[in-house]
């Protein structure tokens, strides 16, 4: 049955990123993105992990996506016409670079016996993964939140009012 | 018969309640809610169909059926006609993590009084609340019209805001509970609910939860003396139904959601647990009715800047404040 799941979710995801990256027109691109991360988040939930499946919900489809939106919608982005050139050389080094990294990934899938076994089926509470981020990964949580502090402080001082000096 | 059947059953049995319950709710709202804006502003209200205007909700689907559906020229067709959709169904879904009451026993067989008993229930309400972006902003972006693409602009970025402060006003509700799950911060509230524990929280959440649902007085998206009607001005018949009925289902989850994590939920005293789940949960829904009918509506960009610069510091500081009192309580 989890076998099954996985690889409709996995489809499902694929396909989706698929079709994001070659529509024309950005809303629907953002929308099927937003399908994509549905299906990465069941998939969470599938590997015992609800928390995570909770936080891919809320986080990217939830806020990221929607910003995307928000400012696809503040620019007024038309769709896009079809450009110039042949297609070979638009799509070339995407298919080029992202061809390597799915050897790499075979690679290690094959080569590596540790990679190749089953995880076993746990189940993560929310609880145990607090833990572990407020104590064995306490200082990683805080040089995260530094970053962000810095990305508020950057876009107050791109936001903040002009004063005198400014103005030239 | 197997005890796999028997759950099947029961979980199918409970999703119709739901659903009929809900929906029928939901339809009495809107008359309830014209009733009562009427008699605050000295007039009946519909009163001509049935005892009282009873039967007003059915006519209003007649009406609202068999009107044309139109999709307006350069529209982006199946966006447009499937955003209403979603804005129902993310407020339908809520429901599935709600308890209504404690566990029921039948025939020596425990019976949850909730669909799913999610660990992450708290999180699972959250997730759905900001996906209820999407029905408004496609909706309003599909029907290529400036007051629609305007109203989509100011839902999304009314809601994204006030979804932080939401979350973090049911940060020291979940710290008291320790859990996620709606069951157990039901659970943790049957002495004090958390209203009187966490009044902060309390007003911080009363404030979001109304932004969020772009209810009056936050109701920007949709304000009708600037944008026509916002994010639905090209809608009509049975998908501005939709988007109508949503808004009403939506009310009764903030009443749950209200309910459940600041009212204590089914907990009360002499009555049946149901029956004081449903009272509080339609008590909210009044306050809301009662707030539509008094409050003028503020600026738009007022709103957000009390978001920002107000309730999310506030937050942040209740949340602060709270845990250092557990943790000096806890030794």
């Amino acid at each position: 049955m989890a076998t099954f799941l996985f690889y409709i979710l996995g489809f499902t995801m694929l396909a989706a990123t698929l079709l994001c990256i070659t529509r024309r027109n950005p809303v629907h691109a953002v929308i099927y993105l937003v399908v994509s991360f549905f299906a990465l988040a069941i998939m969470f939930y599938l590997l015992g992990a609800p928390l995570v499946a909770a936080f891919e919900v809320i986080v990217y489809a939830g806020a990221i996506m929607v910003l995307f939106l928000f400012i696809i919608m503040m620019l007024g982005l038309a769709p896009q016409e079809t450009p110039e050139g042949p297609g070979w050389k638009r799509w070339g080094p995407l298919v080029l670079l992202s061809s390597s990294l799915m050897i790499c990934t075979l690679m290690l899938i094959f080569q590596d016996p540790a990679a190749s076994k089953d995880i076993g089926a746990f189940y993560l509470a929310p609880q145990v993964v607090g833990e572990a981020l407020f104590g064995r990964y306490a200082l990683a949580v805080e040089v995260v939140s530094f970053q962000l502090l810095f990305a508020t402080i950057g876009a107050y001082m791109l936001g903040r009012p002009l004063s005198k000096g400014d103005e030239q | 018969m197997n005890d796999l059947l028997i759950s099947l059953i029961l979980i199918l049995v409970k999703l119709g309640l739901i659903f009929g319950v809900v929906l029928s709710m939901a339809a009495y709202l809107v008359l309830a809610e014209r009733k009562i804006l009427g008699r605050m502003q000295m007039r009946y209200g519909p009163n001509r169909i049935g005892p009282g205007g009873m039967i007003q909700p059915l006519c209003d689907v007649i009406k609202l059926i068999t009107k044309e559906d139109f999709v307006p020229a350069r529209a982006d067709k199946w966006i447009f006609l499937f955003a209403p959709g979603l804005t129902a169904l993310t407020a339908l879904l809520s429901f599935a993590v709600v308890p209504f009451s404690p566990p029921l026993t039948l025939f020596g067989r425990e019976i949850p009084m909730v669909v799913c008993d999610l660990n992450i229930g708290l999180l699972y309400l959250f997730g759905l609340s900001s996906l209820a972006v999407y029905g408004v902003v496609l909706g309003g972006w599909a029907s290529n019209s400036k007051y629609s693409l305007l109203g989509a602009m100011r839902g999304l970025a009314q809601m994204l805001s006030y979804e932080l402060s939401l979350g973090l006003a049911l940060v020291p509700v979940v710290m008291t509970a320790k859990s996620f799950s709606l069951t157990e911060i039901v659970m943790a509230q049957s002495t004090w609910p958390n209203m009187l524990q966490h009044p902060l929280a309390f007003i911080i959440f009363m404030v979001s939860i109304t932004a969020e649902s772009k209810r009056t007085p936050f109701d920007m998206p949709e304000a009708e003396n600037e944008i026509v009607a916002g994010f639905h001005t090209e809608y009509s018949g049975m998908r501005f139904g939709l988007f109508f009925v949503g808004e009403y289902i939506n009310l009764i989850v903030i009443g749950a959601m209200t309910t459940v994590f600041f009212l204590g939920g089914w907990n009360g005293p002499f009555l049946p647990p149901v029956v004081w789940f449903v009272g509080k949960v339609l008590f909210v829904a009044f306050l809301f009715i009662w707030a539509r009918g008094s409050m003028p509506r503020p600026r738009y960009d007022q709103l957000l800047r009390f978001g920002w610069k107000v309730l999310i510091p506030l937050a942040l500081l209740n949340v602060v404040i709270t845990g250092a009192i557990r943790l000096a309580m806890n030794g």
